[in-house]
Parts: C-alpha cells; structure tokens; sequence
C-alpha cells in the first residue's frame, strides 16, 4: 500500500526487515530480512535453540518482536488487537503440539473459526468442513473428540482447520515433532500436497525429506541469525558455512 | 414425625423458599463468577484491579455481614427491595468470589496452546476467552465448583437471620407451636441431604459426558 514502485509486482507474501527479539539476556532474533513470495515453500532448517521456532511465531506476531517490520502481503502487522487478530485469520498456524480445541468434536473444531470469525452461515462452513476433513482423510472421524485420535490424525485435523480460513500463507512450527515416527508420513503427505497446489508455505522442520523434495528455498539458521538462504539441492549438496556443514553432518550421518 | 407430618405445610413452603433461593443465588453467582474470572485474566490492568479488589473483599467478608448489610444497610441507603431479592443479592456477590477462584483455578489447567490456536485463527481475546478457554476451563472444575454451590445451598440458612422464608427457620415455628427444637433440625438436616443429592448427580453427569472433551 505504501509501496510507490509504479507497476510493481505485487508485494511478498511475507516479509521481515530488521527482525530482533530477545528472551531476556538471550538474543533469539538478531536483525532478521526474510521475504516469501507468493506460492513459495520456504523450509526453516537448524539447531534447536537456533531461533527458527521464534521466527516462524513472529509471522503472525503469536511472538512479540523487539524490533524492526513484519508484513503480510504488504500490510505491515500491527498492534495486538482487532487489526492484528483480522491479519492472522489470513495466515494459518499448524503447532507442534496440535492444539485441537480439546471440547469440540473434529467437526466442530475445523467450523469455529469460519463461523465465528469470518461469519460464515454453519451450513456452509459445515459443508466446506468436511469436504477438508475428507482432503486430509480424516472424514470418518468428525465426530469424534481430539484426545480419540492419534497424533498424525490429530495434526492433519490441525492443517484442515487452519486451511477453513482459506489462508493466505501457512505456518508451519515443527509440525511433526510431536510425533511417533509412523504417523510423520501422513502428515508430510498432506503438506506435499497443498505445497504442489501453490499454497506458501513457511514451514520449519527436521523432516530434510520434505525440505529437498518440497522446498523451493531453505532458509538456514544459527544462533538467531539467518546463515544461509539458497536452493534444497546447494544447501544440501554445497552447503557454504562451516555452521550448516556441521549440522548436516549431525542430522545426516543418523 | 408428629414434628414433620403436623407442620407438613410449614416444611415444605420453607423448603420451597430454600430452593427458590438457591436458584437464583446459584445462576447469579455462577454468572457473576464467570465474569470476575474473565476480568481476573483480562489484559487490562484496570479490570484484573477490579477483579481482585472484589475477590479479596467478598471472600473475606464473613456472609452474615454481607447479608446484614443488605437486609439492614441497603434499604436505607438506596431504595426498598423485598428480603428475597436483597437475600439473593447477598448470597451471589459472596458466592460469585468462590466461583470466580475455582474457575481462574480451571484457567490454569488449559494449556497456553488452545488460546494461541484460537488467536492464530482470529479470534480476539474476548472470543479466544468464551469459545475455547472458558468451557475448558469449567469442564476441569466440576467438583469444586459443585462444592461452591453446595456451599451456597446451605449458607441459605443465613437468611433466616433477616426473615426470608426458608428452611432454617423451621426449627423456630416448630417451637413456637410448642414442637420440639431438636428434632426439627433433625428434620431440616435430612431435608437438605436430600437437596444436595441432586447436585452431586449433576456433578457426576457432566464429569461423566465431559470425560472424552477435555
């Protein structure tokens, strides 16, 4: 809106300038640039304590910053309230820990949202709702309550109630972390899949599997900072920093 | 029995009174409560203010003063309302502070994700906090909560203190009828086991059809 460029190309889904943010005496964002363009895959790689978790929170301002500007397809992400809660019914959260509204059956976890935010009629937000359940597999279950199903189905519920929104952009915050190895598949599987269909995607993993098949860039980071931004293929292949060939030599060589 | 069976009509209007009571205290205070929660947990520093101001004053406020300022101090400060509704007044602000604990107590119990899952999709605090904080939160508190309002049920007696028609002042009647005193209470004892039967089943009803949904 603000941007003066005559005949610009539409502005980056997401964009970060000058992103800081600290813990306390930790510093866990130091002066962060990041843009993802429209239809973008961008997988978050590093350590744990690196600060991907804190960067992919901050998109949609879950984590306050420090400093410096978040936008979200050229609207800059204001203060906590009305405004902000409006934005982030355009950007789709799938956690860790799933976070599935723990009284409401499946059904009526992916409705919510719709309905109440957006104003949806139930019908229509019914209807669409299972048509989302059944995208993800999970159709047969919308009946049920959260704590009946397993982590895997837990997390696809999760993606299909962020998808109601219709978002612009999804975030994903270590999405299989919390889960027993077999179920990582089906949920690596309904992500490859909105990632082929041309949904952006920030997406921080440990799945390198997803990261070289899926990705279009890998962002790399350390202590913070955003070490290395290139390809799935140079990164794995040619990784340029002392810091990202030793990560890849812990993760790999398992 | 005499005491029962020759004061039948006695005993059951007080005890009608009693549940009349109980009622409205109960939906009043759980209301009142709920809202003094949602005040105690707001991002506003004024009304968590408020909210604990209220809490501290009420739940260290011995009831039979609570209930003496409104059937003696009320009338005379303000306007005329009958016993009743000053009782039922009374008995919800002093109820409404136990509610209002016992329910922060269930906020405690959800987990900080279900609030940043209802905020990442847009909600505002007000909704994050009704549609997906608040039935939690009530859901984990079934038991105190039923204790609180046990609680109420009996501190109803206290209004016998200031003529409200209600069970505890059945003894009183009996005795003026030459009946006797003890026996009476005996009588009212088991009137109200017999009104706390009915909230312990509810309890266990709504424990039961929530077990799954938590």
């Amino acid at each position: 809106m603000s941007d003066e460029t005559v005949g610009a190309s539409p502005p980056p889904m997401v964009r970060m300038a000058g992103v800081d943010k600290h813990f306390g005496d930790l510093h866990v964002l130091r002066d962060i640039d990041l843009e993802v363009a429209r239809g973008e895959v961008v997988v978050v790689l590093g350590p744990s304590g690196s600060g991907k978790s804190t960067l992919c929170r901050a998109i949609n301002r879950l984590e306050p910053i420090d400093g410096g500007t978040v936008e979200i397809d050229g609207t800059p992400l204001p203060e906590e309230g009305k405004d902000l809660a409006k934005l982030r019914a355009d950007v789709g959260m799938v956690f860790q820990q799933f976070n599935l509204f723990a009284h409401l059956t499946i059904l009526d976890n992916v409705v919510l949202a719709p309905t109440r935010v957006r104003g949806v009629p139930k019908a229509e937000a019914q209807e669409r709702a299972r048509a989302l359940l059944d995208r993800v597999g999970i159709a047969e279950q919308a009946q049920k309550y959260p704590a009946q199903l397993s982590g895997g189905q837990q997390q696809r519920v999760a993606i299909a109630r962020a998808l109601a929104m219709e978002p612009k952009v999804m975030l994903f915050d270590e999405p299989t972390s919390a889960l027993d190895p077999e179920m990582v598949g089906e949920v690596i599987d309904v992500m490859s899949g909105l990632a082929k269909d041309g949904m952006t995607m920030v997406v921080v993993t440990h799945e390198m599997g997803f990261a070289r098949r899926a990705a279009h860039r890998v962002v790399f980071m350390a202590d913070g900072e955003i070490v290395e931004d290139t390809t799935p293929d140079s990164f794995f292949s040619r990784p340029a920093t002392e810091r990202a060939r030793d990560f890849l030599g812990k993760i790999l060589t398992h | 029995m005499d005491v029962l069976f020759g004061n039948l009509g006695e005993f059951l209007t007080r005890f009608g009174g009693t549940i009349a009571l109980f009622v409205c205290s109960a939906i009043a205070s759980l209301i009142l409560g709920v809202v003094l929660a949602a005040m105690r947990v707001s991002p506003v520093p004024a009304m968590r203010a408020t909210g604990t101001v209220y809490v501290t004053l009420l739940r260290n406020t011995p009831l039979t003063l609570v209930l003496f300022f409104f059937a003696l101090g009320f009338t005379k400060l303000f306007f005329y309302l009958p016993f009743f509704l000053l009782a039922v007044i009374g008995l919800s602000l002093y109820t409404a502070a136990f509610v209002c604990e016992t329910v922060r107590g269930g906020i405690s119990t959800v987990s900080e994700g279900q609030a940043e899952a209802a905020r990442a999709l847009g909600f505002g605090f007000t909704q994050t906090l009704t549609l997906v904080v608040l039935p939690q939160a009530v859901r984990s508190v079934m038991p105190p909560l039923t204790s609180v309002q046990i609680a109420l049920l009996k501190n109803t007696t206290v209004a016998a203190g200031f003529s409200v028609f209600e069970a505890g002042g059945f003894y009183r009647a009996v005795n003026e009828r030459g009946g006797s005193t003890l026996v009476a209470l005996l009588w009212v004892a088991l009137g109200f086991i017999v009104l706390v039967i009915p909230l312990t089943v509810l309890q266990r009803r709504l424990e039961k059809r929530w077990s799954v949904s938590r």
